[in-house]
């Protein structure tokens, strides 16, 4: 689906400014690498050459405005500078959900013409538990749902890359992890089922695939079920939000990460009672705050991961 | 009362023993709520809990949730019956239990935080 542009928004977002500084990761023999964004960004590396097929955006919490960030729409707004700054513009930009903190039609407003701000006009999105969270759960597919009939979960193809967006929060387990549940997964088997083990898939969703936490939710019950499917092929990407962290995993040929939110970080796993906002020290927060774009580096065999913060 | 200082000694009797009665009754269902539908019946979302975990009350109670978190909250029911809306620090949620039985009923934001209000 595509966002409906909206010039004089995008205008008067321009005047925003971002900082330089920040983290970047490569995916060289399936081991991340940090390289100094500084150093990327002056092209000195052959990951900032590389043009990014995608960038993923994740965690935008409009309607959020307690300590931890009491400005989220802008750095939200540095974010979208940061994108529009890149050197090569990607060709999509994904979000992995809680694009709102309340569901509310107002933070549904505001982000979406914040995202019309975005010199790339595809944006694809997967719902969070925040953005379901209105009682009667339209908000979100009332916006976002027509890309998947308003069931939440789609595919699509992109430079030889294919997509899967899925919905792991809608039928959660009381007590438990999010879940997929049998219909989507039926979905993938079937959207999967004639495709070469050559094509390059990512996955993407809100909350891990993986379990990071289970007592605080961070993982999804039935995702064996789903990475069962993807084993036979070469190249898998799974991207994540729903933690505010970045914290990835290699298995195999399937690469598990998730991405920094664009509102405010999350505590590591099992400290404090709860993933709750993160209240971080002055000058700090831009820098626990970010994207990832994703690179071909080896079509089609592999792609790259880069995470850029906002500091 | 205030009006009539001199108070039969006996009606203050009766009074005390009916209470006596009230609090025997009580005890003895472990539902002191049981006895009449209970205004105030309230459940605090606090620290990715909600407290108390379970709840009794008589049928025709309105029980409202409270969130003391930084972080939304919902009251999501297993079966269905009633689902709350994002409730941001301090705000609430009220449903009236008008039937007996045993309702479960999660956070949809931290699945993890689960409750049960038993209605009698």
């Amino acid at each position: 689906m595509r966002t409906e542009a909206d010039e004089s928004r995008r205008r008067a977002l321009k005047c925003l400014a971002f900082g330089g500084a920040g983290t970047l990761f490569t995916l060289a023999g399936g081991v991340f690498t940090p390289i100094d964004l500084a150093v990327a960004a002056a092209g000195k590396t052959a990951g900032a050459a590389a043009k990014p097929l995608f960038v993923q955006i994740s965690d935008t919490h409009i309607g959020f405005s307690k300590d931890a960030n009491p400005d989220v729409a802008g750095t939200l707004g540095r974010t979208i500078d940061l994108v529009n700054a890149l050197p090569a513009q990607p060709a999509l930009i994904i979000h992995t959900g809680d694009i709102t903190h309340l569901s509310k039609p107002a933070e549904f407003d505001l982000a979406q013409r914040m995202f019309a701000g975005f010199r790339v006009p595809e944006l694809h999105t997967v719902p969070g538990e925040h953005d379901t969270s209105d009682a009667a759960v339209t908000e979100y597919f009332a916006r976002f749902g027509r890309a998947s009939g308003d069931r939440g979960y789609y595919s699509f193809d992109h430079g030889g890359v294919h997509f899967l967006a899925l919905v792991n929060v809608l039928e959660f387990k009381p007590g438990g992890l999010g879940a997929l549940g049998a219909e989507q997964l039926a979905f993938v088997a079937a959207d999967l089922a004639a495709r070469a083990a050559s094509t390059p898939i990512v996955v993407f969703a809100h909350m891990p695939l993986w379990t990071i936490y289970e007592p605080w939710g961070w993982g999804t019950a039935d995702a064996p079920q789903l990475t069962a499917q993807l084993r036979r092929f070469g190249s898998v990407t799974i991207l994540n939000g729903h933690i505010h962290q970045i914290v990835q995993k290699v298995e195999g040929n399937m690469t598990f990460h998730t991405a920094r939110s664009t509102a405010y970080p999350q505590p590591p796993a099992g400290e404090g009672p709860g993933p709750g906002p993160l209240k971080v020290g002055a000058g700090h927060l831009a820098k626990m705050l970010g994207i990832t774009s994703v690179s071909v580096v080896k079509h089609p065999r592999a792609l790259a991961l880069t995470d850029a913060t906002l500091a | 009362m205030r009006d009539t200082p001199s108070t039969p000694v006996g009606l203050v009797t009766r009074l005390a023993a009916v209470a006596v009665g009230v609090l025997a009754l009580a005890g003895e269902r472990a539902t002191p709520l049981a006895a009449t539908p209970d205004p105030a019946a309230v459940v605090i979302a606090r620290g990715f809990m909600f407290a108390p975990v379970s709840l009794t009350v008589a049928a025709g109670s309105t029980v409202s949730w409270v969130n003391k978190d930084d972080e939304p909250h919902t009251v999501v029911s297993d079966s269905g019956l009633f689902r709350s809306g994002a409730m941001d620090t301090n705000q609430s949620f009220a449903f009236r239990f008008d039937r007996p039985g045993t309702y479960r009923y999660a956070c949809s934001i931290h699945p993890r935080m689960t409750g049960t209000i038993i209605v009698r």
